[in-house]
């Protein structure tokens, strides 16, 4: 593993650390925890199996700049108003850098019971709870953020409670120097039968080579329903890293979609628990990438439990030299019987240059069970095509069929109505912009 | 859930039947590996120099690596220096010229086997090579063979013989570099099979190696090179049996295949290493490394019943360098006990036109943990590649487990790849329709589970069919889903 690149450290960590601990001294331990975990591994690189096809050399040579503290420029309500869900009725939590701000956040009525804030304000009594879910992860950039978090969202619903409206995190960057990096950590904490819809998107107003890492821990209780869309669409030279670690109540019902769009390299972890009998966990992710674009998808279902269904479903469209990585792993535990799990990876592929690298896992230890997995890869299929055309389509209009109903697919199992629908003009009015047909 | 238990307890308790030992006066040299092991066994058998330095080469590099720990299985570490890396039947004076002149204790072993090495058994039509824990005792039919131009002859004899074939060939398709098991066999191979079929010729007759491991405390570490000219076709069958231990012993073969411009190679293995007991306590590592290269619009065919070994880790693999080139990969894997399988195959694309076709079968019983593992990989050049895989486990009893993880990278977006995968156990449904139907429980389980195989069943030659539907009953015996 590579070291941290220290020829240039642009923000020391013990600098850090002494501003990082007016944010709640109580945290110290965890993040001291985390910079020795980090400082043992350093960066991943492509001998780690997990990593194999996901080189982080490129953030690992950025300077390193954690913003620790607001960058100066401030940001406007009307530099807001035309992003992505800035319209949708929601509660508003927005971060900038990795810092809340208050004068762009809009938070109404929800009822009582439910806790709508940024994590800094909400901490006290809850920092046993930081890094429960996320702490028996290896993975560096946990680490990192576990030493540098700053902010994040608290979402927290009482048992019995639903959220009235989404809520929308919207976390923006305006960093304009390379390597400014914003650790982000969220917590969403849904009591028993709960119910709620969750949006989350990360866009930059910056150009330079920033960095993203973002930690979700998600405790979901017995019978809650939850919903969590997470929308991805920075510049394309950020670097977006987020890990997503939930645990799932009995019955509990949890949906997580995930479209990136955005960003030079993405990275999602995404870690479902499920040991509790009777969930239903459903992962569902679109990526389009173009340009030199990489999105990584790599998640860990652990069927901890039996009776319990999950099911993953992701769709890639990868043009130019772009590349999709997709890495599956469903877990079933011994006496996990009735398992019902469901994985399918599907990659389109556009151009000569572009790559898929995918590894749908099934690792079984129960004999009751139905398991199964699948993933293509390939271009347009020609019988398809070639079936519209018979009945009386031209060749790109029945592309522009094929391509839009390919990456329908995964927006239209959006629950949410207002959400699908402004995602689903999006990725339409996206693939339009940028495809050519003919 | 009792009957079930019950069931598989009686299925645990099935006997191994090749497990005897055959008393024979054997050469071994002491356990421990190094320059003077690798010379040693050079020197014994009379090796040209450009070999022994290929070995020593092969075992300076092997120093320097490090034991894989990837797959998913779980051994304690093997101590190398503990292993006697040759060992083969003491000979008398010169060595037997025929098979007439081989110690009749040992054709003895290989007719309990059910080997036919006497040439009598020129009704079974097929070819022998049979080799004894080192060293290859005799191959039959050789003079027919010689009549259609084909060699088939151990590889000691084959560097002795053809040295500028072996020379050529050895090693070009799993380099001495390649990896720590493989590299450990190039530094100490002691035999195995050598086949060249000349250009245009079809083999007149099956070509079959049998294995046996008999002396305690050895490695066997085989090598095999076939090499088939431009339009030949030859099809090779690879048996193997050992005597029950309570050490585990290793065997870490090479097999490499080369099939030139239109050719076509068939190798088809029915693997039955002693498997250990129900403790888990010895039984053979079988390490192998297998790996087949195709030029234009040649095919390779691997097809493998795997029953036996302790831990088996194999995945032969078939690099379509050639334009319109096929490769097929066609397994059944049973693990029971306490067995771990990692097996599976590598298909790499290179040229334009290239298909693939990935079966594979795995049947978990017991405490057996059985994984496939495969990577379907597209170069960017491969326009057209085409691949299909396939692979399905079927669990039996609640303490075994099934594994997948396959690797899919595709570099050119003509590649049209498919990859599915189910899961699945005998269900007691299943079982009372059959019961209802008059069929015993075990006829009925013998029967799913023989269904299941089929499709990988029907790609092996005939005779071998029946042997390896034979030996899954008897590896099932007494169990019920």
């Amino acid at each position: 593993m590579s070291q941290v690149d220290t020829a240039n450290p642009a923000v020391e960590p013990v600098e850090a650390f002494t501003k990082l601990e007016q944010n709640g001294a109580a945290l110290m331990p965890l993040r001291k925890a985390g910079l020795a975990r980090f400082s043992e591994s350093g960066y991943s690189t492509l001998r780690d199996e997990d990593w194999r096809f996901t080189n982080v050399k490129p953030i690992a040579e950025l300077p390193f700049r954690p913003t620790i503290d607001p960058l100066g420029q401030g940001i406007g309500q009307d530099q807001l108003g035309n992003v992505t869900f800035g319209q949708l009725d929601a509660d508003r939590l927005v971060f900038v850098d990795g810092h809340f701000n208050a004068d762009l956040s809009q938070i109404g009525d929800q009822p009582s019971g439910v806790t709508v804030t940024h994590l800094v304000s909400g901490l006290a009594g809850l920092e046993r709870e930081a890094g429960s879910l996320s702490g028996g992860d290896d993975n560096p950039f946990v680490a990192l953020n576990d030493a540098f978090f700053t902010d994040g969202a608290l979402i927290r619903i009482a048992d019995n409670q639903c959220l009235t409206k989404p809520v929308h995190l919207l976390f923006v960057t305006t960093a304009g120097k390379d390597g400014e990096a914003a650790h982000i950590r969220n917590w969403i904490i849904a009591g028993a039968n709960s119910q709620g819809t969750i949006i989350e998107s990360h866009l930059s107003l910056g150009q330079a080579a920033t960095v993203t890492n973002v930690v979700t821990e998600t405790r979901i209780g017995d019978g809650a329903n939850l919903e969590h869309v997470k929308f991805q669409d920075q510049s394309a030279k950020a670097f977006h890293l987020a890990s997503l670690h939930s645990e799932l109540g009995r019955d509990a019902r949890y949906a997580f979609h995930s479209i990136a769009l955005g960003a030079r390299l993405s990275r999602n972890n995404l870690r479902m628990r499920l040991a509790k009998p009777g969930i239903e966990c459903v992962l569902n992710g679109l990526y389009m990438m173009r340009g030199q674009q990489l999105a990584d998808h790599h998640m860990i279902v652990e069927h901890a439990a039996p009776h319990c269904d999950s099911h993953e479903y992701f769709n890639g469209i990868l043009d130019d030299q772009s590349r999709g990585v997709f890495h599956g792993r469903i877990l079933v535990q011994p006496g996990a019987q009735k398992t019902d799990a469901k994985q399918t990876n599907k990659n389109l592929l556009l151009s000569d240059d572009a790559t898929a690298n995918t590894k749908p896992q099934l690792e079984i230890y129960a004999d009751d069970v139905k398991c199964t997995h699948g993933a293509t890869i390939g271009e347009m299929d020609d019988d398809s095509i070639f079936y519209l055309r018979t009945r009386g389509l031209d060749p790109s209009t029945a592309r522009r069929m094929l391509l839009h109903g390919f990456a329908g697919e995964i927006v239209e199992r959006i629950r949410h109505d207002a959400v699908r629908e402004e995602l689903d003009a999006l990725v339409w009015g996206r693939l339009e912009a940028v495809h050519k047909f003919d | 859930m009792r009957a079930d238990t019950d069931t598989i307890d009686e299925f645990v308790a099935s006997d191994y039947k090749y497990g005897f030992v055959t008393d024979i006066e054997s050469e071994s040299i002491k356990p421990g590996l190094g320059e003077e092991t690798v010379r040693f066994i050079s020197a014994k058998k009379n090796e040209p120099e450009w070999l022994l330095e290929w070995r020593l080469k092969a075992l300076r590099c092997w120093e320097k690596l490090e034991c894989p720990t990837w797959p998913h299985v779980d051994y304690p570490p093997v101590d190398f220096q503990d292993i006697s890396y040759y060992s083969a039947p003491k000979k008398k004076g010169d060595g037997p010229k025929s098979l007439d002149e081989v110690d009749p204790k040992l054709l003895e072993t290989y007719e309990k086997l059910g080997v036919p090495l006497h040439e009598r058994a020129r009704l079974a039509g097929v070819a022998v090579d049979a080799v004894f824990d080192s060293e290859s005792i005799g191959t039959t039919f050789k003079e027919d063979l010689a009549k259609a131009g084909v060699i088939f002859c151990s590889i000691s004899e084959a560097v002795q013989e053809y040295p500028e074939l072996v020379k050529k060939h050895l090693g070009t398709v799993v380099p001495y570099t390649d990896n720590f098991y493989a590299t450990l066999n190039s530094a100490v191979f002691s035999d195995g099979s050598f086949v060249y079929i000349p250009k245009g010729t079809r083999c007149p007759m099956e070509l079959s190696t049998y294995f046996r491991i008999n002396a305690a405390n050895t490695g066997q570490f085989e090598r095999t090179l076939i090499i088939a000219e431009e339009g030949s076709h030859v099809s090779y069958l690879e048996g193997c049996t050992a005597p029950m231990r309570d050490e585990n012993q290793l065997h870490a073969a090479v097999v490499e295949l080369i099939a030139l411009d239109n050719a076509e190679i068939k190798y088809s293995t029915v693997q039955n290493w002693y498997p250990g007991d129900e403790q888990g306590r010895g039984g053979i590592y079988n390490f192998v490394t297998k790996r087949g290269l195709c030029k234009t619009s040649a095919k390779i065919s691997w097809t493998q019943v795997e029953t036996g070994s302790a831990i088996t880790w194999k995945y032969p693999s078939v690099i379509l360098k050639g334009d319109n080139s096929t490769g097929e990969f066609y397994s059944v894997a049973l693990t029971n006990n306490m067995q771990q399988a990692d097996t599976g195959t590598k298909m790499v694309h290179l040229g334009k036109n290239t298909r693939s076709t990935i079966v594979s079968k795995g049947i978990s019983a017991g405490r057996g943990q059985n994984s496939y593992r495969g990577l379907v990989q597209v170069g960017k050049k491969a326009t057209n590649a085409r691949n299909f895989s396939q692979c399905d486990s079927l669990l039996i009893g609640d303490q075994c487990g099934a594994h997948t993880f396959p690797y899919i990278e595709a570099k050119n977006p003509s590649a049209n790849i498919e990859h599915e995968a189910t899961t699945s156990k005998i269900g007691e449904d299943q079982i009372f329709y059959c019961n209802q139907r008059g069929l015993e429980t075990q006829d009925a389980v013998n029967m799913i589970v023989n269904g299941f195989c089929k499709e990988v069943f029907r790609e092996l030659p005939m005779e071998f069919a029946m042997e390896a539907q034979k030996l899954l009953d008897v590896s099932l015996e007494g169990s019920v889903g």
